[in-house]
């Protein structure tokens, strides 16, 4: 699974996270902050293990710092994926 | 695993756990869980005869229960348990962390694997546990996590338990810290603290207390287990980050 993921399916993935966790969906898009969208760390830290069970990638609280706009995740997956 | 279906009464689709389910306190907030109409996981370290008649009794009444070994000492031993639960009976959204010891002595004595072993157990391994079971119990948005304190902490000194105070007094602060963290995703974590109860881990340490306890009598399992089950409950929603002292009166 984890090698067929494309960008545009991450970042589906995380966008529907993003509305799961009360983003306004006018709000939610690529370079979007998640401090703009009221998204806060017990939100990434849910966001991080929707990534790990569904794309296999093990993301630490040290690889989401500097974290703040959804590009940034999808980007960080992304390499994570390799 | 995303969220889950919701059961006609409330609650989401999944198990309980509670750790030294084979005895005492443990076995009994077990058969309450169970009657509850959760499918309980009863850990136990080495007593495989007495965690295998819980679950016998359990199974015998039309409940849903297995045996599952590991000493939550080893650190390996949360995921070894979880995913256990996980494949027969769905996610863990009750996690009991009641497994303790106890290795007493006035604190010139006690040595470094005494004091080791005691806040290993009672504090270190419940927080391993607590930090594998919220994962699922964040995506499932309910969860419940109930830490079995004692009076023995903050609430009262006993000469000779400095090691065991201490981690009843860790675990009652990380209660309320994973609390406060995680409660807006439906998930609450407390804590119950009993006092002078009769199981074998208080054989001959309730002497000299029975005298200063109101109620004049040592409280049961029983009363314990069903303190767990209210604060297990759907109707428990609302408190969090509390400790509930079962104790006849002897802290009031």
């Amino acid at each position: 699974m984890a090698a067929t993921a494309t960008r545009e399916e991450i970042e589906q993935r995380v966008f529907q996270a993003l509305e799961e966790f009360g983003a306004e969906p006018d709000q939610i898009g690529p370079d979007a902050e998640f401090e703009s969208m009221d998204v806060d760390s017990l939100d990434l830290v849910e966001l991080a293990q929707i990534v790990e069970d569904e794309y296999g990638v093990q993301l630490k609280g040290e690889d989401m710092e500097g974290i703040t706009t959804v590009r940034q995740a999808v980007d960080l997956v992304m390499s994570k994926l390799g | 695993m995303g969220p889950v279906n919701v059961e006609s009464n409330g609650r989401p689709d999944g198990c309980a756990l509670v750790t030294g389910g084979s005895r005492g306190i443990g076995a009994a907030i077990v058969k309450a869980l169970a009657a509850e109409g959760w499918p309980v996981g009863v850990n136990f370290r080495s007593d495989s005869e007495s965690a295998h008649a819980v679950v016998k009794e359990i199974t015998d009444a039309g409940g849903r229960a297995i045996a599952v070994q590991a000493d939550i000492g080893d650190p390996e031993a949360a995921d070894t348990i979880f995913k256990a639960l996980e494949e027969e009976f769905g996610p863990v959204l009750v996690l009991i962390n009641n497994a303790g010891v106890r290795a007493d002595g006035l604190s010139p004595q006690i040595d470094d694997d005494d004091w080791a072993k005691v806040i290993d157990t009672n504090l270190s391994a419940a927080f391993r546990l607590t930090r594998r079971a919220l994962r699922p119990m964040i995506r499932n948005r309910y969860g419940r996590v109930i830490n079995i304190a004692s009076i023995v902490g903050a609430e009262r000194a006993n000469p000779g338990q400095a090691n065991y105070a201490a981690s009843k007094a860790g675990l009652v602060a990380m209660t309320k810290t994973v609390a406060a963290e995680v409660a807006r995703r439906g998930v609450t974590v407390n804590a119950v603290a009993p006092g002078l109860i009769e199981t074998d881990m208080t054989e001959n340490i309730g002497d000299g207390l029975l005298q200063h306890v109101p109620a004049r009598r040592a409280g049961t399992p029983d009363e314990v287990a069903a303190c767990v089950r209210f604060l297990a409950s759907g109707e428990a929603a609302y408190v969090t980050g509390v400790c509930l002292t079962v104790d006849g009166g002897l802290t009031a």
